[in-house]
């Protein structure tokens, strides 16, 4: 097992440094800040919602609940039968107003740092794939899906398994996380080089 | 009152009782600087976010062991002392390679994750809206399935919560700063081998 993913990984980096995907990510806008300070900050944030809120960060369950308070709108006693929402019933809850405000902090940080997009494809993107906003929508759309779908299952994303899970030692959460890299990584590399 | 150094409580568990004005306060507060760090690190443009998937940039990989390696070192002293509940999600090992493996095939495809996507919605990256519906839509095909998915999938290699000092039969605390340790360690190398 051990040596599977050190050879998938040796792999990858070997196919990383061979392969030309046809755009460059340090060609465009990084970051404002350094990434162990925010990192850093992240990871005081994690002690504050543990002790105040008694809450590990996540952002995941957030989609979860739109989806439930839209299929009530439309189709309200057959959400109502489906087992996850039995278990889990959409209601406002600590993680929707958790995300909606990232939404907002991100607004903020944007707005004061200059950085306001305000675009419906990226440069790299656009560099690399062309200035079809349908294509970029389908691609999106169908990531958005997988990842949704693969989130609930793990029980947990990049935030919850990622961050929250794996800084508590969860030897699940860890698995997540390298499953979550390795198949991101393979996929990135598989888009970049056929599509 | 919590136990100390024992106590677990699992996060998948809903709460009893309705949101508070303290909860919502912190849920507010929180959410907010952590979409704020997210954008200031980078993690809400899709350079950065792709870029990491292509091995190209590690700002990603940096953020995320940062927090891990800090998170770790306070949230395991303070449940030391029995200030907070540790939230761990059981370990599945057959929902968790394949859900791990669909996320990361639909991270390479959206490139955001569901909390950078909220952030960079926020900074005006409209692309992140086609995935926000997908992710709606999944969690919506996810509730179809979960039942079926509970009687199968979910049962394969269930080893309900489990960590990793404890699957090694190490004590937590010294086990934590350990590991933190380990993690900054490799960051240096990192750092060396990708400045930045």
């Amino acid at each position: 097992m051990k040596q599977l993913v050190i050879t998938i990984i040796l792999s990858l980096t070997a196919l990383a440094g061979a392969a030309d995907f046809g755009a460059d990510a340090r060609n465009y806008d990084g970051a404002a800040w350094s990434p162990y300070g925010v990192g850093a900050a992240i990871g005081v944030l994690s002690w504050l919602t543990f002790y105040f809120s008694d809450k590990p960060i996540g952002a995941s369950s957030f989609y979860a609940t739109l989806a439930g308070f839209i299929g009530k709108l439309v189709a309200k006693r057959h959400t109502e039968s489906l087992a996850y929402f039995k278990t889990n019933p959409p209601r406002i809850d600590w993680s929707l107003l958790f995300v909606t405000s990232i939404i907002v902090g991100g607004f903020i940080a944007a707005w004061t740092g200059g950085e306001i997009r305000n675009e419906w494809l990226h440069p790299m993107w656009v560099d690399r794939f062309g200035d079809s906003i349908a294509l970029r929508g389908l691609i999106g759309f169908a990531g958005g899906v997988l990842m949704a779908f693969g989130a609930r299952l793990a029980g947990g994303c990049t935030s919850g398994h990622g961050i929250s899970g794996t800084l508590q030692l969860n030897v699940g959460s860890w698995l997540t996380a390298i499953c979550m890299f390795t198949a991101g990584i393979a996929t990135a590399m598989l888009l970049y080089t056929v599509l | 009152m919590i136990a100390p150094g024992t106590s677990v409580k699992q996060s998948s568990e809903p709460s009893a009782k309705p949101v508070g004005g303290g909860k919502i306060a912190g849920a507010i507060l929180f959410g907010l600087a952590f979409g704020f760090l997210l954008q200031k690190g980078g993690v809400g443009k899709y350079n950065v976010l792709i870029g990491q998937l292509l091995l190209q940039d590690y700002t990603v990989v940096k953020i995320m062991m940062s927090a891990v390696a800090v998170g770790m070192v306070g949230v395991f002293t303070l449940h030391h002392f029995a200030m907070v509940n540790l939230h761990l999600q059981p370990t599945r090992i057959g929902a968790q390679v394949i859900g791990g493996s669909l996320f990361g095939a639909g991270f390479a495809l959206i490139a955001y994750c569901p909390g950078t996507g909220a952030a960079a919605l926020g900074q005006g990256s409209w692309d992140v809206i086609f995935g926000i519906a997908g992710l709606i839509a999944g969690s919506y095909l996810f509730a179809e399935m979960s039942a079926w998915l509970k009687r199968t999938v979910e049962k394969w290699g269930d080893k309900g919560k489990l960590m990793l000092p404890d699957l090694l039969h190490l004590p937590r605390l010294p086990f934590a700063f350990g590991f933190a340790f380990l993690l900054t360690v490799f960051l240096y190398f990192l750092d060396r081998a990708f400045p930045g």
